[in-house]
Parts: C-alpha cells; structure tokens; sequence
C-alpha cells in the first residue's frame, strides 16, 4: 500500500516537472531578452533535471520502470501532471506567473521533504534546495518588477494571476486513495498543509507587487491531473515530446 | 573619444563641466565581478543588460557562474564607474628619466643567472 502510495506521489511531482519543463524550454530562443532567454532555458532544464531524478527514485522501487520509459511511452492517462503545467505559452506574462506559482510551490514541497520519512526523497529535498532558492528568487524579482512597470505592464501581471489561481490551486489536488496513509507515515505534509504554506509564501510578494489575490473561495481549483483526466493541450506535447525517442525505444543514448 | 559609451569619464580638459548619467533607457548596463572561492578577489568578467540590480545579479549569475565554479558574484552599474579619459593616457606615461621606476627596472635577472649558475656549479660536482 505504502509503496503505491509513494509511488503516486513521485509519479505527479515527476510529471509536473517534466512537462512544466518542456513547456518552459519552448521559449529557447524567444526569451523577450538574451539574458532572460538563457535563464529561464537554464531553469527549464532544471526541471527536466529534477524529474529525471525523480523518476530515477521510482526506478528503483519495487515494480519500477525505466526512467525514460516512464518519461516518453506511458499512455496520456498515466500521466498525473496537474493541468497548470500543461497550458500552452500563451504569452511571456503566463509563463512568468506559472513559474512564479510552480516554483514557489515546488520550494514549498521539497522544503517539507526535508524532512521526510522516504530518504530518497529527503535527499533529493537538500540536492534541489540551492536550486529552488534561485529560481523563486528570479520568479520574485520579475513579479515585482513588471508589476512596478507601468498601468499595462501591471495590467498584464493581474491578468495573468486572475487567469491562472485556479490552474495554480490545482497543484495541491489529494490523492485520492493515498493521502492519508502518506501522512501517517510521515512521507510528506499532505497537500492540504502544503497549500496553506504555499499561500503563506506567495501572499507577501504579491502584496508588495500591489497584486490583488484572487477570491480563493470563488474559484475552483483545476482537479484532474492526478487522476490521469487531462487537458487538451498533454496530447500534442506528449507527440512532440517523446518523437525521437519513440522511433526506436531500444536505442543507445 | 571613450571607447565605451556607458563608463564616465573624467574629463581633465574642463574642470567646471558637470558629470552627468543620462537618465536615457530604463534597462542599463552592470559590470560582473566574479569571485571564485571565499577569500579571493571578485574578477572582472564582462557585463550584462537589466532592469535593476537584483536582476543584473541573477542575470550574471547565469551568464558568468553556470560554467565556471563561483561562490559569489558582485554587479555595479556601469554608469556609476569613474574612469580617466582615453585621452589622458598621456598621464601615464613615464618620462625617460624616471625609468628607475618601471618594474623593468630592477636588475633581478643577473641575479637570477648567478643563482642558476651557481646551483648548475653544485650539480657538476656531484
């Protein structure tokens, strides 16, 4: 049981992290400037790098498949990546305010995994830890900056935020049939602590970029993912994502 | 002529002239220091274009310390930089009789032969 438990809990964060990864990366090139280009590049590359290892951690459990096949050739429904990572880049505003909301939330979870009863995660936590610090602190240096940077600039950041809270929300969605058994045995807070933590996070930096949070009582957080019931928008990704490995899953890399 | 737009220079030829940062585009232009272990001197390394230095930082910490080993890393503003004029290189130079200052000017080379020499010496003997 616990096995399944644990094995349903990488298997999310693993997918959240590699699609939000190749999502990210598919603004190499057209970063608004060079720097920015390579460092969210950079950062995309990161995450790709955190699902690696996190799927490298489901290898070895019992029944454990390869990493790169659990990356590229699991069907659409295998998938339990929340529907805020699979959102096409609709402009550089969504795309910073996702990363904003995921980043913060990510630092949020491997920070609660410090202290987790599965070493390998508790590992993985103080690996990334350098890592996450940077990437929240580019995410909260640029909120505050576009926000700072004229009516339509901010007209822009407060869009964004309205359109994707819900998506966000939808990070922190229970497992269904695991949650409880994950706390109680001291694997991680449960997703119900990590949101509180994670509002407790976001709320002061939006604050200071004058953002308004939206009515966290009248949206309705964007479930699905975890359960494999996705967005249009995973289909195509996942054709795109996996087309070269996909013409020969045997080859060496 | 400065060879780079964006450092000031002093300029020695009009002492009453005011030294003045345009205002001009709100992105500007930070030198990168990077330091390489704890303790050791921050290094020029080039530069990059920000909006503020919070994110001339970051921005510097990506371009400048990805691929080379880094523990810290300082940025500042080019225009904030006070440099001599191109002009006035002719400052520098030493005149002919003043040579004895010029680190060339130290005759360490002849001892530097007598010492090889004499160590050369104690090789043959044995």
């Amino acid at each position: 049981m616990l096995n399944k438990a644990i094995t349903d809990l990488l298997t999310k964060m693993a997918d959240d992290e590699l699609i939000l990864g190749h999502r990210n990366s598919e603004w190499t090139g057209l970063g608004p400037v060079m720097e920015e280009d390579i460092a969210f590049s950079s950062m995309a590359q990161d995450k790709i790098g955190h699902s690696w290892a996190l799927f490298r951690i489901l290898e070895e459990l019992p029944e454990g498949r390869q990493a790169d096949l659990n990356a590229f050739c699991r069907p659409e429904a295998a998938f339990k990546c929340c529907h805020l990572v699979e959102y096409p880049n609709s402009g550089y505003d969504f795309s910073l305010m996702r990363h904003f909301l995921f980043d913060q939330a990510e630092a949020v979870r491997y920070e609660s995994l410090q202290e987790s009863s599965f070493e390998p995660l508790q590992q993985l936590s103080k690996k990334v830890k350098g890592e996450l610090k940077y990437h929240t602190l580019h995410a909260n240096a640029w909120i505050l900056q576009l926000s700072r940077a004229g009516e339509e600039s901010y007209d822009r950041m407060q869009t964004a935020l309205n359109e994707i809270m819900a998506l966000a929300a939808g990070i922190f969605e229970p497992a269904r049939d695991y949650e409880q058994a994950l706390i109680d045995e001291k694997v991680y807070p449960g997703e119900k602590e990590l949101y509180n933590r994670w509002l407790d996070r976001i709320y002061p930096v939006l604050v200071k970029a004058s953002l308004n949070l939206p009515d966290l009582n009248a949206i309705a957080p964007a479930y699905g993912g975890r359960t494999g019931q996705h967005t249009p928008y995973l289909g195509p990704l996942l054709k795109e994502m996996g087309e070269v490995f996909n013409l020969d899953t045997a080859a060496n890399w | 002529m400065s060879l780079d737009p964006r450092v000031n220079r002093l300029k020695l030829g009009d002492p009453n002239a005011v030294i003045k940062v345009e205002e001009g585009e709100n992105w500007n232009v930070y030198e990168v220091f990077h330091q390489e272990k704890r303790g050791a001197h921050h290094e020029h390394v080039g530069c990059v274009h920000a909006p503020d230095p919070q994110l001339a930082l970051i921005f510097a910490k990506e371009q400048f310390a990805r691929r080379k080993k880094c523990v810290n890393l300082w940025v500042v503003k080019s225009a904030d930089i006070l440099a001599f004029d191109v002009e006035d290189e002719d400052m520098f130079a030493n005149n002919l009789e003043k040579t004895y200052r010029d680190a060339s000017g130290f005759k360490v080379m002849e001892k530097i032969n007598k010492f090889k020499q004499s160590s050369k010496g104690t090789t043959d003997v044995k």
